[in-house]
């Protein structure tokens, strides 16, 4: 029995991901809730996942969807909790003037511009970069990838392997509560 | 001759050296002697110097030194220029001055700064000789302001008095002034004749066009009225007579004012090609003589009216080369010079035995108690006054009758001044030596005393050159006078002496008539009220008002405006350009600091606006 | 049909813009974060699109980096947040305004 195959037209995934990704990101910058907030977040990266996975890069939206979705965002979740400030704030005053305006105005010519300049640009030049590794289709995206990571690019790697060690002490030392302060307090 | 021009310039340099070097070490003699023995010897060499110019058929030597200047087309050289002129002016300066050193070691004997007077004096005399035997204006203009500046020195001498220190200013000012003429009239020979020796312009004097040779003269005039006293320049010298006594004999009575005359009369070529400048010449020379004659008959110190008669006198000179008379103004400086300096060593005298007192209320009856002083003052007064056979009379007479043959309303002046000259030398004369004695309260009862040797030798031999004078010059022997000696000097000199001996006699009984009149008032005025003078209307003591004038034109504008800048300029603009810079940077710094609200998130809506900025120029620049 | 690489990288760069608002006026810093996370996906997008459309796996490469970097970031800074929160009970970045000139 031959399955039908039913390819999705690339268009509605397209459709899907931008409404995902749009919605969600108004969300995020204007729900009066942290935790509403995360949750819009959640909503946008997983767009930005069906997008990575429309584009061919399947190992990408897994990440995404580990990484992003599953230990940032709780991560933020997590901070929410600690901190308590899971309850409503004030949007609707904003004590910077005109703030909102020229924030909207800039905002609105950048993105603008950029676009202008991409479309007069003809969006790609086509020019490949130095490193120049094509994507094959019959390679696989993982393995494809993993080449690239563990031999062209093997110094980043490493370097933000670092990173990650460092940033980890950085987050440990940062939180901790001051031991030598609260001692004297209780002894007096 | 070489050796002999550069050893009669450099004598009194290597005086002047001697006494610096030696510090204060000297004793009164030594000084005295070493100075004086510097300055005669110039002296006798410039003697020799003559001696062998005559023997010469071109009396036109140039002793180069050194080159001095050599810039582009400017070549300077300092070189001298011996010519009878410049002999001449050698002979009388130098012979003058070494009188006067002997003459100032009995005058300044005692005073503290004894050593500094000869040095000054030393240093007069080496620029002043500069001045006459430089071959060019440019060595010339040195010795100009060396003279300069030693008369500053020496006429505040007695610095700690204001009144000398202040006339030490006027007499630098006033010279600085005339000064500008000189620059002036360099630049506008430099610029036509491209070369300042006076041989390389007589040779192109010719060529100069009328305006530029009347712009010249005028330039040069300036220059002359600046250093020899004369309209609109002349307040200075009768201020300077603060100097000691030598001083005003020597500076401004001999030889530093007669450096204007000498200055025009060495330019001669070209105040032949222009009428027009030698026309303004003779009329400044007249009216100065004139004026300066009335200003003296007021005067109650005995050395002002001598300064005043001065600048009469000078006027006469300048009035001369007016004319053209070149010669004639020649003549007249070196018969000044013996009289002038005279009347001054004399009043030196005069003043020495009275303790210092020069006001005349407070002499009289001098004459018994100065047995030298007396005749020798006798045969100055005699002889600038105009009468026969004294030095004055032909000095005078020669420049009078050159000027009746040019123009007959200055002739007409000259002669009014002459009787104004006998007049107040009449009057001087009687207040001081004759009459009733005013001065016993000044000599606290004593009786005035004769000075000594060093000061009426010199009085004596200048008394013989005023006497014999006239022998320089005598009308009738013009091959051997001294006009036969100059007149080649001037060139283009239009034909000496033409009028007819007739006209000549006539005038000279026309001057000899003057100078008697003059004589003849005085004494009848001044021998009978000789007990308490009354002095007389003070317009013309208070110099015409002159002085004031220049207070109210000049001087008072000048520290309005100076005090104008002191109060509201300086705080206001300057210092408030200054501060207001700071204080406008101070202000932006305030104003700008408000940018740093402290609000993250204005930075980065900064950020966010600058982005935007570079995003719309991007897509301007690709459209 | 393919959807043109255009399309995405417009849905980039407007997925950027509402990041970027949101982070010059929200006034809380952990939604501030979530803005930067927003921008930072954007930029994802956009280096996976032109992976794509060149042919080139050093545009995955790129966002695999930008992921790492993003959750060492995210780490260091909900550290300093919560730093911050112990002196002032506030999240609030308006409060933190004492570097004024």
């Amino acid at each position: 029995m031959v399955a039908a195959t039913y390819a999705v037209p690339a268009i509605l995934v397209f459709v899907t991901s931008a409404l995902l990704i749009v919605v969600g990101a108004l969300g995020v910058i204007s729900v009066k809730n942290p935790v509403h907030a995360a949750i819009c977040l959640i909503m946008t990266l997983f767009g930005v996942a069906v997008a990575f996975v429309a584009q061919s890069a399947d190992f990408l939206a897994a990440v995404q969807i580990i990484v992003y979705a599953g230990a940032i965002v709780v991560l933020f979740l997590f901070v929410i909790m600690f901190l308590g400030v899971d309850r409503n704030m004030h949007v609707s005053v904003e004590p910077l003037v005109g703030q909102r305006a020229f924030a909207g105005v800039g905002v609105v010519i950048t993105i603008g511009g950029l676009i202008t300049l991409m479309a007069s640009s003809h969006w790609v030049t086509g020019a490949t970069s130095v490193s120049g590794s094509a994507l094959a289709p019959g390679n696989g995206n993982v393995k494809q990838l993993g080449t690239a990571v563990f031999t062209t690019y093997l110094f980043a790697f490493e370097a933000t392997a670092a990173l990650l060690i460092i940033a980890v002490v950085g987050a440990v030392l940062l939180a901790r509560r001051e031991r030598a302060t609260t001692k004297e307090e209780a002894r007096a | 001759m070489p050796h002999v021009a550069t050893l009669i310039l450099l004598l009194p340099l290597v005086g002047y050296l001697f006494v610096f070097v030696n510090g204060t070490g000297l004793k009164e003699r030594t000084i005295g002697i070493v100075a004086t023995g510097v300055v005669a010897l110039s002296f006798v060499l410039s003697v020799v110097a003559l001696v062998l110019l005559l023997h010469r058929s071109n009396r036109e030597v140039t002793v180069h030194l050194f080159d001095w200047i050599t810039v582009g087309t400017l070549h300077v050289p300092a070189a001298l220029l011996v010519d009878p002129l410049s002999v001449t002016m050698c002979l009388f300066v130098t012979g003058i001055s070494a009188l006067i050193h002997l003459y100032s070691i009995g005058y300044m004997h005692g005073e503290k700064d004894f050593r500094k007077f000869f040095l000054y004096l030393n240093l007069f005399v080496f620029s002043m000789l500069i001045l006459v035997l430089a071959n060019n204006l440019l060595l010339t203009f040195v010795g100009w302001e060396g003279v300069g500046v030693c008369s500053y020195w020496l006429v505040s001498y007695y610095f700690t008095k204001d009144s000398a220190a202040s006339a030490g200013k006027k007499a630098f000012l006033y010279n600085r002034v005339g000064d500008i003429g000189l620059l002036l009239a360099m630049f506008l020979i430099f610029g036509h004749a491209h070369t300042l020796t006076y041989l390389g312009v007589f040779n192109v004097a010719g060529t100069l066009s009328p305006t530029v040779a009347t712009l010249t003269v005028l330039a040069l005039l300036l220059a002359a009225t600046g250093k020899s006293a004369q309209i609109p320049l002349f307040n200075w010298l009768p201020d300077a007579m603060e100097g000691p006594t030598p001083v005003s004999a020597l500076i401004h009575a001999a030889t530093m004012v007669t450096a204007g005359v000498y200055l025009l009369v060495r330019m001669s070529p070209v105040l032949t090609m222009s009428p027009d400048g030698r026309a303004t010449i003779a009329i400044i020379g007249g009216a100065t003589a004139f004026v300066a004659a009335t200003i003296a008959t007021a005067q109650k110190d005995i050395k002002k009216v001598l300064a005043f008669s001065t600048v009469s006198q000078i006027g006469y000179m300048v009035l001369a080369v007016g004319v053209g008379a070149y010669s004639a103004a020649i003549f007249l400086m070196v018969a000044h010079a013996f009289y002038k300096a005279l009347l001054f060593l004399g009043a030196g005298s005069v003043i020495h035995s009275l303790n210092g007192e020069q006001d005349l209320r407070k002499m009289g009856g001098l004459a018994k108690y100065l047995p030298l002083t007396f005749p020798t003052f006798l045969v100055a007064w005699l002889s600038i006054s105009g009468i026969p056979p004294f030095s004055g009379f032909f000095a005078k007479g020669d420049v009078l009758t050159k000027v009746f043959e040019h123009n007959k309303a200055l002739w007409v002046f000259g002669v009014v001044t002459a009787i104004l000259t006998a007049y107040y030398m009449t009057r001087l004369f009687v207040l001081t030596f004759r009459g009733t004695e005013r001065f016993r309260e000044v000599t606290k009862g004593h009786d005035p005393h004769e000075s000594p040797w060093v000061m009426t030798l010199p009085l004596v031999v200048l008394a013989v050159l005023a006497t014999l004078g006239g022998l320089l010059n005598l009308p009738w022997a013009h091959s051997s006078s001294l006009a036969g000696f100059l007149d080649p000097t001037f060139g283009f000199v239009p034909a000496v002496g033409s009028s007819s001996t007739v006209a000549q006699w006539g005038l000279a009984l026309v001057d000899v008539v003057a100078a008697v009149l003059g004589l003849l008032a005085a004494f009848s005025i001044w021998r009978g009220v000789s007990a308490s003078p009354r002095f007389e209307s003070s317009f013309f003591e208070h110099v015409w008002h002159w002085d004031d004038f220049y207070d109210d034109v000049i001087g008072r504008p000048l520290t309005h405006a100076a005090q104008f800048s002191d109060d509201v300029i300086e705080p206001k603009v300057i210092d408030g350009a200054v501060t207001g810079l700071a204080v406008a940077t101070r202000r932006s710094a305030e104003g700008l600091r408000k940018v740093q609200s402290g609000f993250v998130r204005q930075y980065a809506l900064a950020m966010v606006l600058g982005f935007a900025v570079i995003i719309v120029y991007l897509v301007a620049r690709v459209h | 049909m393919n959807v043109p690489a255009a399309w995405y990288l417009v849905l980039a760069a407007v997925l950027f813009g509402i990041g970027a608002f949101g982070l010059l006026t929200r006034r809380s810093a952990l939604i501030m974060f979530m803005c930067v996370e927003l921008m930072l996906n954007a930029v994802n997008l956009t280096f996976v699109t032109f992976s794509r459309t060149l042919s080139d796996i050093s545009g995955q490469a790129s966002v695999f980096f930008v992921m790492v970097v993003a959750a060492a970031e995210v780490t260091v800074g909900l550290g300093i947040v919560v730093a911050v929160f112990r002196r002032r009970a506030s999240t609030s970045v308006d409060e933190l305004n004492e570097l004024k000139g």
